[in-house]
């Protein structure tokens, strides 16, 4: 088979695979590499599953709300696969004054960035979720935000790119993107040497040491967070949920299992061996914030629980970014722990900033080249 | 350990109906030998793809009963040795565990 492709793609996360999906839709060739045997093996299949606007960055906001409105209440019937799409409201909920002070802020700034948000009491909250304690006494309320399943996203995308032709190879790290008379042009792994007149760095962290070799750097770390899943009870709710002290998030899914995610505290000094892997403390720690919201789950079962890895960006947001030192490469990626909502999105636009000299949305506020030191 | 390099574009044939694709084969969850068999054609072609994608082996015996089963219709659709297919990764809890109890402090 031929090694070359009009865009090769280094990374098979929900954004590589969406942004596969909507080029080949436009009939380009593509060839997405994955360093993983499984498909969408990083973030993209271990997270909490959140279809957010509020709570997001202002710089963000444009683009969540642009997937929300034209890209994810379609997105099975476009796919030709469920992707357990709801869209009930996101409740961030608060116990305390200071947690009150918390979502006032960001409710606020959503507001002030044209959402549809706003702080609600108690038995509001109540009304909308039954099964809340009456310990909360206040939240945020956004009636269009939701969630979705992250798992069945990134396959759906996967999938149907596939049958649109494109070409899939896991087990094939990439080790470098190497430069022919000035543009970036050739892909390097262990196997082979793939050539592409466009390539798309959509590698999560890995990206950073990818895009350093060419003396780009993008100033991220990795930071883990967990996730734990029940058995399948009765539908219940569907909001997406969170909170102002950050003790959990989540949703119950059409499944019939609550998924919910969250944290230790002691992540960042956790040991792994260079796999996420879940630490014994931190099932437990978010069991018990979650029956202060939930008595009512005290008795669920939890089934399962892992572990996945942000790309956490210096200033939280991503890089969705053409790099112009090297014409013909596109970094996406850092997406800081909330690049699920938005991937739809961000593929969409990739496919266009690929393509066309111009991008539905602006997309300046991502650039590779916006980090400045303090002084 | 290195990942087998594994291109997804490679041609497995038509699927053909079988005689026994209505058979269960993850009891939990309820997902047929065909549901399997129809997976590995849309692209599935491990066994943690397989789980994410029908949620096979996610139920309350988490896959303790089917994944042999699903392990060698998988490698058969494939072509492949079912030696040659890595399980999927085993989570905890071994045994499911209540949020109360879990979330005991001590
Ligand atoms: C626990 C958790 C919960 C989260 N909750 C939410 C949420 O509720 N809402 C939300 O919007 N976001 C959430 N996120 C963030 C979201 O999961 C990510 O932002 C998103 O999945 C990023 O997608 P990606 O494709 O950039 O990255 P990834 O899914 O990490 O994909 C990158 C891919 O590149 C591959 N790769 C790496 N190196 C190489 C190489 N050298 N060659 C080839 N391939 C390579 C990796 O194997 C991986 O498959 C959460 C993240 C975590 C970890």
């Amino acid at each position: 088979m031929k090694n070359n492709a009009d865009i090769i793609i280094i990374g098979s996360g929900v954004i590589g695979n969406a942004a596969a999906y909507y080029l080949a839709k436009k009939g380009c060739s593509v060839i997405v590499l994955e360093k993983s045997e499984s498909i969408g093996n990083g973030g993209s299949s271990r997270n909490g599953g959140g279809v957010r606007q509020s709570g997001r960055d202002k710089r963000e906001l444009p683009l969540a709300m642009y997937g929300i409105k034209n890209i994810w209440p379609t997105l099975s019937e476009e796919l030709d696969m469920d992707v357990e799409y709801y869209q009930q409201g996101n409740l961030r909920l608060g116990k305390t004054e200071a947690h009150r002070n918390i979502l006032s802020g960001l409710t606020k700034n959503a507001a002030d960035g044209g959402l549809n948000v706003r702080m609600i009491d108690g038995e509001e909250a109540r009304a909308i979720c039954p099964y809340l304690s009456e310990e909360v006494t206040g939240a945020s309320w956004c009636p269009t935000d939701g969630h979705a399943n992250p798992m069945l996203t990134t396959l759906a995308y996967y999938r149907k790119a596939r049958q649109l032709g494109v070409r899939f190879i896991t087990g094939e790290g990439v080790q470098e993107i190497r430069k022919i008379r000035g543009k970036a042009r050739q892909v390097v792994t262990q196997n082979a040497v793939y050539e592409g007149e466009t390539i798309i760095l959509a590698a999560g962290y890995e990206s950073r040491e990818i895009a350093s070799q060419l003396g780009i750097d993008i100033p991220m770390t990795q930071a883990l967070l967990e996730v734990l899943v029940t058995e399948a009870l009765p539908p219940m709710f569907y909001q997406m949920l969170g909170t102002a002290a950050a003790d959990f998030y989540g949703h119950q899914s059409t499944h019939g299992s609550f998924v919910f995610g969250g944290s230790s505290g002691f992540e960042g000094v956790n040991r792994d061996n260079g796999t996420p892997t879940t630490a014994s403390i931190t099932a437990s720690c978010i069991c018990r914030g979650i029956m202060k919201y939930f008595p009512m789950l005290e008795e669920a079962k939890i089934v399962r629980s892992w572990a996945g890895w942000m790309d956490v960006c210096a200033d939280m947001v991503p890089v969705i970014s053409p790099v112009e030192e090297v014409p013909g490469l596109i970094i996406a990626a850092a997406f800081s722990g909330h690049g699920f909502g938005i991937a739809p999105t961000v593929g969409l636009l990739l496919s266009e900033m690929a393509t066309a000299k111009t991008t539905t949305l602006d997309l300046s506020a991502f650039r590779y080249d916006r980090f400045k030191a303090k002084i | 350990m290195m990942n087998k390099i594994n291109d997804r574009s490679r041609n497995l044939g038509d699927y053909s109906v079988g005689a026994d694709d209505a058979m269960i084969i993850c009891r939990c969850e309820e997902i047929t030998k065909g549901d399997i068999r129809q997976a590995v054609h849309a692209g599935m072609f491990t066994l943690t793809e397989i789980r994410r994608y029908l949620r096979t082996g996610m139920g309350l015996c988490q896959g303790q009963t089917c994944g042999r089963l699903i392990k060698g219709i998988v490698a058969r659709e494939l072509g492949v040795s079912p030696l040659d297919l890595e399980p999927a990764v085993s989570r905890a809890p071994m045994r499911p565990i209540e949020m109360k109890v879990l979330g005991n402090e001590r």
